[in-house]
């Protein structure tokens, strides 16, 4: 069996700070992860090729640094990790960047084998699209399984696979074709540790490295900056609201009196809310 | 909104910033919104998105369509409340293939759609559903998404402002699709308020037959496990929330904000750290990355209101937050504020709305 899983290389958004003169995004010292949302579609593809057999490919575009990342999914067991990187693709929004994913996914086909299943990320931390895995389906042709909570049955020979996935009010059991793409829900697995084995693996592994031109991207056109339709027109911090907090003095006062004070203070601003809060308290007794 | 942020954006330097809309595309006209029906329900995010899919064609002088598919004789309820909630247009493909959501057969019949009526604007509830369509799409037609929005708007151009957080959530920014048609985008739940229903009011409807035989169809639906009722979060629709961040400290703390929940009958849930610590469910994160919310009252305890928390709880009527920093950015959106010590105050704060709230018999002699 073969798995290609598309990762990216993301800074950890919790420790972005934004410079509170200039509004401007203090990149420095910020370190960068793999998408988090990635490890579980991550460690699904190792299960399956635990179970089943085969190879495990991770896939990233990004800049050069976006290597470690797929050095560290190799620490995690993946079989092999290839990086698209180019000044060409930077920029790139959603459509560009399938284009370009799909194109290395083909590439990927052509040197090791058509994958059984793709795995995308549910979706960035950073972008928070969740449009790039949809985007890479249909432009491969795919099958797209999104919002996957379990794989339930995986039969490569029957080329079957039954899926539940999240869905408004509850879960679809969705029996599908392979192949096809998929991206997991958050908290469907835990990521493993890792072996040693795969760890010393990981540090000398060669991280198979492709320009635009290597990986034979047919039209630049279609790749990053100028390939995206969205344009970004404007960055900015939003205004404040006129007003700032109308602030409740706590100075000298216990809490108890704050408290009732503040709850005054809610019901002035709601009175609708106290009539409602209190004919459903009444109810209950 | 201020323009006077930095840095620029790179597309600034880009030619093809300019609108010049290609022969062919000038056709395209029409605000359309995509209905979301799912098993006989209309999730309320497309009813919002209505509200302001109005007000962008207004702008631009032109019709408001509703799409609505579904299988026959199921979408009699959606089409009348579709006009109700403001559409002038209803675009209808009944077919059985649509019974349920599946990306193929909803992605044909809105491609078809789309090429058939032209749309100049296409708006989707950011929900699984949404998003899981509006990529097959937007990559079918290869034109250009802005996902997860907090705002559109109409420039003096004619083009969709569509305003979204970026770098994590820490700054919003407005992206268009000048030249590429239709303008595609879409928005979370309880982003947008809730339009107002004219019952009665109606519109025109647009039949379109779609070929969907079931046998070319790849996925088929073999179950549906519906979600218990109970102990499930619905933040979003919430009367009341409240909620917690990293200054309460310790997971045990957060017990607090659950008591105070508990006797306003509200939802519970906390900022981002909090999920990352474990402390809560993704389910009930509040901000950007979790869910947006809308309700008449918004307790934050510990929470220091990062742009990401800002724009989940903005819709909020009233928003009360407590925090020991007196710099705290959560003070510049919210509209009481108290500096002061949240495990202090939010035990006390319970206690008043418990004798506030009690019913009048049960109160002390004296009040």
């Amino acid at each position: 069996m073969h798995i290609v899983v598309c990762i990216k290389q993301v800074p950890d958004s919790a420790q972005i700070r934004v410079h509170p003169v200039t509004n401007t995004i203090m990149r420095q010292g910020v370190p960068t992860i793999i998408n988090p949302y990635d490890l579980f579609s991550l460690e699904e593809a190792l299960r399956l090729r635990d179970r089943n057999g085969g190879e495990v490919t991770c896939v990233t575009m990004g800049p050069p640094m976006a290597e470690s990342a797929l050095r560290k999914c190799m620490t995690y067991g993946a079989d092999r990790a290839v990086l698209l990187t180019d000044r060409f693709f930077a920029g790139a929004d959603t459509l560009a960047t399938t284009y370009a994913l799909a194109h290395l996914v083909t590439k990927v086909t052509e040197h090791w084998g058509a994958p059984d299943i793709v795995f995308c990320g549910k979706q960035t931390i950073d972008g928070d699209t969740a449009q790039v895995g949809p985007g890479i389906a249909k432009r491969l042709g795919l099958l797209q399984l999104t919002y996957v909570q379990k794989i339930e049955h995986c039969d490569l020979a029957a080329r079957e696979i039954v899926v539940h996935r999240r869905a408004e009010g509850g879960i679809q059991v969705l029996k599908a074709k392979l192949p096809c793409l998929v991206t997991m829900l958050e908290g469907t697995n835990d990521m493993r540790r890792g072996t040693m084995e795969d760890a010393f693996r990981a540090a000398r592994a060669e991280i198979v490295t492709w320009s635009a031109a290597q990986a034979q991207i047919p039209d630049l056109a279609f790749c990053g900056l100028k390939g995206s339709p969205t344009i970004v027109k404007k960055v900015f911090a939003p205004p404040p609201r006129a007003e700032k907090a109308f602030q409740i003095g706590v100075e000298g006062k216990t809490a108890g009196d704050i408290s009732e004070t503040l709850v005054a203070e809610i019901f002035k601003r709601q009175p609708g809310l106290e009539q409602d809060l209190t004919k459903s308290a009444g109810a209950d007794f | 909104m201020s323009d006077t942020a930095k840095p620029k954006p790179a597309a600034a330097s880009r030619a093809n910033t300019k609108k010049e809309l290609p022969e062919h595309l000038k056709a395209y006209k029409h605000v359309w919104v995509m209905v979301e029906l799912e098993r006989g329900v209309v999730h309320p995010v497309s009813w919002e998105l209505m509200g302001e899919g109005r007000k962008l064609a207004d702008q631009l002088k032109v019709d408001l369509a509703a799409v609505v598919l579904g299988p026959p004789g199921g979408t009699e309820a959606a089409v009348t409340d579709a006009f109700g909630y403001g559409a002038d247009v209803c675009y209808l493909v009944e077919n059985n293939s649509l019974a349920d959501y599946r990306n193929e057969p909803y992605t044909a019949a809105m491609t078809e759609l789309v090429n058939t009526y032209k749309p100049e604007i296409l708006l989707l509830g950011a929900t699984n559903l949404g998003r899981d369509l509006a990529g097959s799409v937007a990559t079918t037609l290869l034109t250009g998404l802005t996902a997860d929005c907090t705002e559109l708007a109409v420039d003096a151009e004619g083009s969709l402002a569509a305003t979204r957080p970026t770098f994590g959530g820490s700054l919003l920014c407005t992206i268009f699709t000048l030249n590429y048609r239709p303008q595609m985008a879409t928005m979370r739940p309880r982003v947008a308020p809730m339009p107002l229903y004219r019952a009665g009011r109606s519109g025109r409807i647009q039949r379109h037959e779609v070929s969907l035989p079931e046998e070319s169809i790849v996925t088929k639906l073999i179950d549906f496990l519906p979600d218990g009722t109970t102990g499930k979060a619905n933040l979003p629709y919430a009367d009341i929330v409240v909620s917690g961040g990293l200054g309460m400290q310790t997971a045990e703390n957060y017990q607090l904000v659950r008591d105070l929940a508990a006797v306003l009958g509200a939802e519970w849930g906390g900022s981002r750290p909090l999920v990352q610590k474990g402390w809560i469910t993704s389910d009930r994160q509040i901000g950007q990355t979790g869910k947006t919310i809308r309700p008449r009252l918004y307790i934050a305890a510990g929470i220091s209101g990062a742009i990401q928390h800002r724009v989940g709880v903005e819709g909020a009527d009233l928003i009360v937050a407590i925090n020991t920093d007196k710099n705290a950015p959560i003070f510049d959106f919210a509209h009481v504020g108290i500096v002061a010590d949240a495990m202090k105050v939010l035990p006390a704060l319970t206690e008043a709305f418990r004798k506030r709230l009690a019913p009048a018999a049960m109160r002390p002699a004296a009040e």
